[in-house]
């Protein structure tokens, strides 16, 4: 029918209604969009503790406007743009960044399809259920160091030039060692779509067929998302802030939300892929909170290792990868198809 | 990023290219762009060609070879940059992420206190010179009021010493922590710089107690110690220092088991030992290098012969060794606080040469000479017997040398620190040539340069 033409890529076996799938959207970008200032502020929270600290607890309760009165800061201060920056590029490369963050948000599925839902409509609690799935988040997370990549050549700084080339490196090391890590869970679930994975996973969650590629993906996804021990790229030690150094303000505050958003997604694939999805004791209404908290308990390991860890140097960042990582998550794929056929 | 060519003439100027290392320092940090150095080179040749008087102009178009064989970036890292421990500026010319070179360009926080202390009577100039090296001001302190004691030729009471051996010890411990979590900031570690500073802060707290500052106390005297310690500061000291060496444990067992920090510090910016000697370098820095060279040991002062300790040596001088030396001597350090607090002897805290020290607060109201003299004390100072001495003790650094001359008035003459920073900084090129950025930052921070004391 007419109104679900929009929806084509979407392989459910029902009529959509389109009004419903709109607002499922809108919630779903809502709610992780959202979750970012939580994440922000639970960080810094989570790692005041480590450190023996008690992190902000000034702005409001708890410190929990801290990251609001943070965003109105950075959103107050001076357009600058460096005078040797090119400034077009500039410009562009944290929207870039921001873009494919949020884009990648349309893949992660919430729950299973709702047939005669809520005021009797029918609707996904995912924005699409792509046939490409995992690879469509690869190919924007490829893009997205264009962003990182652009913004820290075109600001004409030393500082950012080295973190973009130290981002370009990354990206190629690590997005192969995060794709051969999820061919296994393809493999076994002998489908793309992040849906039939999630279905897949009823009984027993691929973490523990798959765990070998759950800590390639898990290690891989540290460096995807820049975070320590991998935060070479904007390595404070080194390069200042790497690829971000010239960046204030508002653009400074893109890089930033984009860093976490990636954080929110990647954390949203592993939970897809390894965890089980919406998959969790109770009713199935509870389906899109077991996801958000499987993410959040992803997202308090990425703040423990930034927490314990020293940073890797750069030939080390790139032996680990193509010498450990690649090589355990091929053998972990070859093993995993030699089991697919004889089992 | 614009290509020059080079027309083709008959009598090339001088366009030889030369080795982008051998430009003087000055010319290479004119580099703001990305362009190669060789590029560069032949940019300004290409500008001063068409000043020829000759009037012989150059077209752009012409066809010529371009220098590709060398891609050096220069960089300035510093003044301004997180990693540099104050206002350091390191002129580094990297080949990728390799260095190639690496000077250290220093003078940012020179702020002329050797000669101001010229100006002030011996006994002002302690919280002056306390200030040049910020992290370990007892040293400093120390090592100005043994010079000013040799020339006096005053004898220290035992006690005072005993004291200032306690104070002295506390403040390693104190540098070694600060040390310890900038280093490991630098490496990433950034939780480390949170429990370091908690540690660092009890010392505070006990320099506070007996001398009513945290920092720059001014404890140390001409002559002796300001102040006896007091109630309860002996109590409070012995279950800090009782509890100390778990922290360290504690410190080593996040980064000694740690594979990463291993891999960053093994084997990165060996130096051999001939070579330190050569520039000078003391401290855990030489010592790592398996030279058990330390004046504690050495030429004893302050009663330091009268306590048992052990001096860790290292064995290659590699990141891993300076930082695994400067660990083990905050346990000595322990262990001769303990001592001292077992061994305390009762007596004055400092000396009763009126000519020297203030008398007490209480003679004042009753005897007219000890008004007499705090009046001469407080308003001219002390005289000093002509002379010059030079004392070198050993600071967390390294031997911290004060060289004091006298003119025989009541103001030095000159007073001079060698400061065990800003010798040891000279090996920094040394260390992390053909090194990868991140070591020398990791270097740098073995190195443990005090811009204040550098500067001075």
């Amino acid at each position: 029918m007419s109104h679900s033409v929009a929806l084509q890529l979407a392989t459910v076996g029902f009529e959509v209604s389109v009004w419903a799938q709109v607002i499922v959207s809108f919630l779903i970008f809502f709610v992780v969009f959202n979750m970012i200032p939580m994440v922000l502020l639970v960080e810094r929270k989570v790692l005041g503790r480590f450190q023996g600290r008690y992190g902000p607890n000034r702005v409001g309760p708890f410190g929990m406007f801290q990251p609001l009165v943070d965003i109105a800061k950075l959103a107050s201060k001076e357009d600058f743009i460096p005078r040797n920056a090119s400034k077009m590029i500039f410009i562009i490369a944290p929207v870039i960044s921001l873009f494919t963050a949020i884009a990648t948000i349309a893949i992660l599925p919430f729950g299973n399809t709702v047939e005669d839902g809520l005021f009797g409509a029918n609707y996904t609690l995912y924005g699409i259920d792509v046939s490409i799935g995992v690879l469509y988040a690869f190919a924007f997370g490829a893009i997205a160091f264009y962003g990182l990549m652009l913004g820290g050549w075109a600001s004409g700084s030393k500082y950012s030039f080295l973190g973009a080339m130290r981002s370009a490196a990354q990206l190629i090391s690590y997005e192969l060692a995060a794709g051969l890590s999820l061919v296994g869970v393809i493999m076994m679930s002998g489908t793309l779509s992040m849906t039939e994975i999630v279905n897949k996973q009823d009984g027993t969650w691929f973490i523990i067929p798959q765990f070998v590629g759950f800590l390639v993906f898990l290690v891989a996804a540290f460096a995807e998302t820049n975070r320590a021990p991998f935060d070479l790229v904007e390595a404070d030690a080194e390069l200042v802030a790497g690829y971000q150094t010239e960046y204030g303000g508002i653009r400074f505050a893109a890089f930033m939300l984009a860093e976490y958003m990636n954080m929110i997604v990647l954390s949203g694939i592993g939970v897809t892929m390894f965890l089980g999805g919406w998959h969790g004791p109770g009713p199935d209404w509870l389906g899109p909170i077991w996801v958000l908290v499987k993410i959040f308990i992803l997202l308090l390991f990425f703040m423990w290792i930034r927490a314990t860890l020293p940073r890797l140097r750069y030939d080390q960042l790139m032996s680990f990868g193509w010498k450990i990582l690649i090589p355990l998550a091929t053998i972990n794929l070859m093993v995993t198809a030699v089991l697919v056929v004889y089992a | 990023m614009v290509r020059v060519n080079r027309p083709p003439v008959d009598t090339p100027p001088d366009v030889t290219p030369k080795d982008p290392l051998g430009i003087h320092y000055r010319d290479r940090e004119k580099s703001i762009t990305l362009e190669s150095l060789t590029e560069q080179i032949e940019r300004q040749r290409e500008a001063r060609r068409r000043e020829r008087p000759d009037g012989y102009s150059v077209t752009s178009q012409a066809e010529t070879e371009v220098h590709t064989e060398t891609e050096l970036l220069t960089m300035n890292i510093g003044p301004h940059h997180p990693a540099t421990h104050g206002v350091l500026r390191l002129l580094t010319t990297l080949e990728g992420e390799v260095v190639k070179s690496a000077a250290p360009l220093i003078g940012y926080v020179h702020t002329g206190i050797e000669k101001n202390c010229e100006d002030k009577s011996y006994w002002k100039v302690i919280p002056l010179i306390e200030r040049m090296d910020y992290v370990s001001y007892y040293f400093n302190a120390l090592g100005y009021c043994m010079s000013v004691e040799k020339l006096l030729d005053e004898e220290v009471p035992e006690r005072a010493q005993w004291l200032r051996v306690i104070h002295l010890e506390m403040c390693r411990i104190h540098s070694h922590m600060v040390w310890l979590g900038t280093s490991a900031l630098d490496l990433g570690a950034i939780s480390m710089f949170w429990y370091c500073f908690r540690e660092r802060d009890n010392i505070l707290d006990l320099f506070e107690m007996s001398s009513g500052q945290r920092m720059h106390t001014r404890f140390i005297q001409i002559g002796g110690v300001a102040d006896d310690i007091p109630l309860g500061f002996a109590d409070k000291l012995r279950a800090w220092v009782k509890q100390m060496p778990g922290r360290v444990d504690q410190f080593a067992d996040l980064l000694d088991k740690n594979e990463i920090f291993l891999q960053r510090m093994k084997n990165i910016g060996a130096v051999s030992e001939e070579r330190l000697l050569e520039l000078g370098v003391t401290g855990p820095l030489l010592r790592a290098t398996g030279n058990p060279w330390d004046l504690r040991k050495a030429a004893p002062y302050s009663s330091y012969d009268k306590f048992d300790f052990k001096i860790p040596v290292g064995t290659v001088g590699d990141n891993y060794d300076r930082y695994k030396v400067r660990l083990m001597e905050i346990y000595e350090s322990c262990k001769i606080i303990e001592q001292a607090l077992d061994g305390l002897p009762e007596g004055p805290w400092i000396t009763d040469n009126r000519k020297v020290a203030l008398p007490p607060r209480h003679e004042l109201a009753t005897s007219m000479e000890a008004l007499i003299h705090h009046f001469k004390l407080v308003t001219e100072g002390i005289r000093v017997p002509e002379g010059e001495v030079y004392v070198p003790i050993e600071s967390p650094r390294g031997e911290l040398g004060c060289f004091v001359r006298s003119d025989g008035s009541s103001k030095p003459a000159r007073v001079h620190m060698r400061e065990p920073s800003f010798v040891n900084l000279q090996s920094l090129s040394d260390m992390v040539n053909d090194t990868y950025l991140a070591d020398m930052i990791a270097t740098l921070a073995m190195l443990d340069p005090i811009l204040g004391g550098i500067d001075r």
